[in-house]
């Protein structure tokens, strides 16, 4: 594929040429300023070609730099993100600067996960220095085109604001206008990036780009995609996960005005119809018996009590110093304490959708996912098509958050266009959406700490029963690839379980992560992950292990700290001698929260500690609790540190948006199991939080010099034992379930 | 048949008549800045209005608004909708942007109704639509700055 779309020895980017039969391409495309695009006062040649000297920046005779973005947009503000990067090196004008969808390539592999995707909070970093390079690199070529047309040396050119500009002479040349002469020069191979002293872009609050086309309706997101002789499709699942159909009368349904197509998929049974409320109508009037298969009867209940006696067994050791056992034997004191955390939905507000125009030799496939790669290679398997037949177009997502990196909808999609020989456009709705999540693992935690007789940690013990979440999804892909297939894609898969985040994942260390690598230093610390996997199907979620870990280690220092009368603060930072950034990050937010000092009456405060991977987040959330054990979060204080920032702004809105995340699943809501079905299906019963219960949030950034670390999840952890800490504070009641529940709280 | 006055135009459509009138403008109109996202009228992403009142698509039969004007993200002009547009940009409101069109067609009539709202009018008006990116902090700013807009 690789080189179908570059030339090796030039890099020419070569715009791959629409595939007849589907005529628009619809993607993220997004420009700065439309109206700045006609206002240049160049005089481009239509005939010249833009300017492409690598796989990410594609400059016009107008000057309008285009930022090919390999990372899906889910609201995480990447377009802008990776634009101001390039635009930093590149000295580019920002009004000129627009962002179009990475196309299948291993150049736009996420080096993670060895595919191209978008996840962990790895996007910046993965592109901080590959686009810097590039961007510097075009600018240095734009810069020797601009001196060998005015016969000068490079050295006296400088750039700004998209122009070249010959200092000695003041003669300016704009990018657009220098595209035709440097598209025959070569580009750079090494390049000297900026000192940070001299950004101009890197580092300030730049609005967004895609904000316009979010407040005029105009944002294509995947449920929006539009194609002629579209059909539209729902699919009936079975009721209890993972069962199958046994018979099917469509008689009626296929009676129904508008419905085309009604045929049983390897995930239930799919109707096909002119619209989406006429599929679903139709398939209301389904009659179909199912094999309840393996789950039925499987409870929340009984897995709680299977989880209670696994406790009692050891794990695998995931992490291990010092010596435990004997640390605990001779403690002068020891804390125990079990937490229990619920399956969490991800509800994004766009729900699961694919379209897919399966023909004889190609296969398009529109859809908001954050997995491009398995998109590519799973539309692929069931088609039988090569990978360079199959184009996969990234739309705007409404919501991620772990959940589109499964392709379990757009595998339904490529089944179904495929039957039907049409365009098709599955739309999953809300009770699809909810009861076919592949949640968040619920788990069962034990704790133990020991104490010496000056009241040091000096022992901790984690035993965490919990499922992995990444065999879910080597299983979702293996299961639909039919035999004939299988060569090619077990090469593949051989490749992706080769991937180091494959193993990590499969190893049970994923699992323990926010446990496994707490910044305290404790003299002896062993953390075990007992592999329990009841059969929900479970995924990453907003931060993963980290957001069931943080909240149950957190919530558990605390608890010592209280136990030994020690302030929750001091009582941490007396651990976090080994951490400095931890410290700093803790000791700002603590202060821009005023710890210690008097609140209003019936206020507490509750401090906790945790981001994700390598973003160092803590909280001090402030909390009432009335005499129906309701509770209100009347502010968060939060500090960051996630190394060099991009933008500032959103830094502060990702983590914002984390605490509004992370505090429905702290007081709202979660997934409880019953009859081996999820017993939630719309934001009735899975209640997300609302603007009248969002809290003054304000976040501190900790300056930092080193490489940017991701901001989209690590605001999530921390904010649960923020508040549950914060109730302590208030009630003296400790909480170690969530979601909060007022009655636990009375009495 | 029937007649439908979306926008200020007016459309003739063969429609089942308890579509809800989401699925018209979406499928039918190809309006799809009005978006689904619940389908029982719990979170508000379907905004749209029908004479003027803030309305929830996905739960309304297209034949209960013949005859009536109806607005959606598409249509909104007029001094209200450009202050509020201009301050959803102002201060970058959209994360992910998919429940924004009913936050704004919200707000809209929040502010057509109570040009200067309080922070409670702002939560008795707004609490009904949800975000789940938690665009909450920045839809309140922005609601204020409109409305401090309209009022120079």
């Amino acid at each position: 594929m690789s080189k179908s779309i570059f030339d090796q020895g030039r890099r020419e980017f070569l715009q791959v040429s629409c595939i007849a039969g589907v005529g628009l391409l619809i993607g993220c495309s997004i420009r700065a300023n439309a109206s700045d695009s006609t206002k240049l006062h160049t005089n481009p040649n239509e005939n010249v070609k833009p300017l492409a000297p690598n796989a990410w920046i594609r400059i016009d005779p107008k000057g309008t730099v285009t930022v090919i973005v390999n990372h899906s947009e889910m609201g995480q503000g990447i377009l802008t993100g990776l634009a101001m990067i390039v635009a930093e090196e590149l000295d580019a004008d920002w009004a000129k600067m627009r962002t179009e969808p990475a196309s299948m390539d291993p150049v736009y592999a996420n080096p993670v996960f060895g595919v191209q995707a978008t996840g962990g909070s790895t996007s910046t970093s993965t592109c901080w220095v590959e686009l810097r390079r590039a961007g510097a690199a075009t600018r240095e070529l734009l810069v020797a085109a601009a001196a060998v047309t005015w016969k000068v040396p490079n050295r006296e050119c400088r750039t700004k604001d998209g122009t070249v500009v010959h200092q000695p002479t003041g003669r300016i040349l704009e990018y657009g206008q220098l595209v035709e002469k440097a598209a025959g020069m070569p580009v750079p191979d090494k390049v000297r990036l900026k000192s940070r002293k001299d950004y101009k872009i890197v580092g300030k609050p730049i609005p967004r780009l895609d904000t316009r086309a979010k407040t005029t309706g105009t944002a294509i997101f995947g449920i929006d995609v539009r194609l002629k002789g579209l059909l539209t499709a729902t699919v009936l699942h079975p009721p209890v996960i993972g069962g199958r159909l046994r018979t099917l009368d469509a008689s009626k349904a296929r009676a129904q005005k508008g419905v085309r197509h009604i045929i049983p998929i390897s995930s239930g049974v799919a109707v096909a119809a002119d619209t989406f409320w006429q599929a679903k109508k139709a398939a209301d009037l389904l009659e179909v018996t199912w094999d309840k298969g393996p789950l039925a009867g499987l409870s929340s209940d009984k897995i709680r009590a299977r989880r209670a006696n696994l406790s009692k067994q050891s794990g695998t050791t995931i992490r291990e110093s010092g010596n435990v056992e004997r640390a605990m034997n001779g403690a002068a004191k020891v804390v125990e304490a079990v937490y229990e955390l619920p399956y969490q939905a991800h509800a994004c507000p766009e729900p699961m959708n694919c379209t897919a125009h399966v023909r004889e030799d190609a296969c398009d496939v529109w859809v908001p996912t954050q997995n491009q790669g398995g998109t590519h290679e799973i539309a692929a398997a069931l088609t039988g098509l090569d990978l360079d037949r199959v184009r996969v177009h990234t739309t705007f997502l409404g919501g991620g958050f772990g959940r589109r990196g499964y392709v379990d909808f757009v595998i339904e999609a490529v089944e179904i266009s495929k039957a039907v020989k049409a365009p098709v456009k599955v739309i999953w709705s809300r009770e699809d959406d909810i009861r076919n999540d592949r949640f968040r693992p619920a788990s069962y935690q034990v704790l133990r700490a020991g104490l010496d007789d000056r009241k040091r940690l000096v022992a901790l013990h984690h035993r965490s029963v919990c499922s992995s979440f990444m065999d879910g999804m080597i299983d979702m892909l293996a299961s639909a690839i039919m035999p004939r297939w299988l060569p090619r894609f077990a090469k593949n898969a051989a490749a992706t379980v080769a991937a180091p985040v494959v193993k990590h994942f499969r190893s049970g260390k994923a699992a323990v992560e926010g446990a496994s690598d707490i910044p305290y230093a404790i003299d002896n610390f062993l953390v075990e992950h007992v592999n329990d996997d009841p059969g929900i199907p479970t995924g990453a979620w907003r931060s993963v292990a980290y957001s069931r870990n943080v909240f149950v280690v957190e919530s558990f220092i605390d608890e010592i700290a209280a136990a030994v009368g020690k302030d929750p603060l001091s009582f941490r930072i007396d651990l976090l001698g080994k951490s400095p950034k931890h410290r700093t990050v803790l000791e700002t937010a603590a202060k821009k929260a005023r710890w210690g000092e008097s609140l209003p009456a019936g206020i507490h405060r509750g401090i906790a500690l945790g981001g994700f991977h390598d973003t160092a987040v803590a909280m001090v959330a402030e909390v009432s609790v009335d005499d129906k054990g309701r509770v209100k979060v009347h502010r968060v204080t939060a500090a960051v540190d996630c190394g060099t920032v991009i933008n500032p702004k959103s830094v502060d809105t990702q983590i914002a948006g984390c605490i509004v995340f992370g505090l429905t699943a702290t007081l709202k809501s979660s997934i409880t199991i019953k009859d081996g079905r999820a017993e939630q299906s719309n934001f009735h019963d899975f209640p997300v939080l609302t603007i009248d219960e969002m809290p003054l949030v304000e976040v501190h950034i900790v300056p930092s010099t080193t490489p940017p670390t991701g901001i989209g999840e690590a605001g999530v952890p921390a904010i649960a034992p923020a508040v549950a800490n914060a109730v302590f504070a208030a009630t003296g009641k400790r909480v170690r379930n969530l979601p909060i529940r007022p009655r636990d709280l009375l009495g | 048949m029937i007649e439908l006055r979306v926008n200020e135009n007016t459309h003739r459509l063969d429609v089942e008549p308890d579509t809800p009138l989401l699925w018209v403008l979406r499928d039918q109109l190809g309006l799809t800045g009005t978006k689904y996202s619940c389908g029982i009228g719990e979170c508000g992403s379907c905004m749209v209005h029908v004479n003027g009142e803030p309305t929830r698509s996905c739960v309304t039969p297209v034949d209960q608004v013949i005859g009536k004007e109806i607005t959606t993200i598409e249509g909104l002009t007029g001094q209200v909708a450009e202050a509020l547009r201009e301050a959803w940009i102002e201060g970058d409101v959209p994360q992910c942007g998919y429940c924004q069109s009913g936050q704004i067609m919200t707000a809209a009539e929040l502010l057509a109704s109570n040009p200067a709202p309080s922070d409670a009018d702002i939560n008795e008006a707004m609490s009904g639509v949800l975000c789940r990116c938690g665009s909450y902090r920045e839809i309140r700013r922005a609601i204020h700055r409109a409305s401090g807009r309209l009022r120079k």
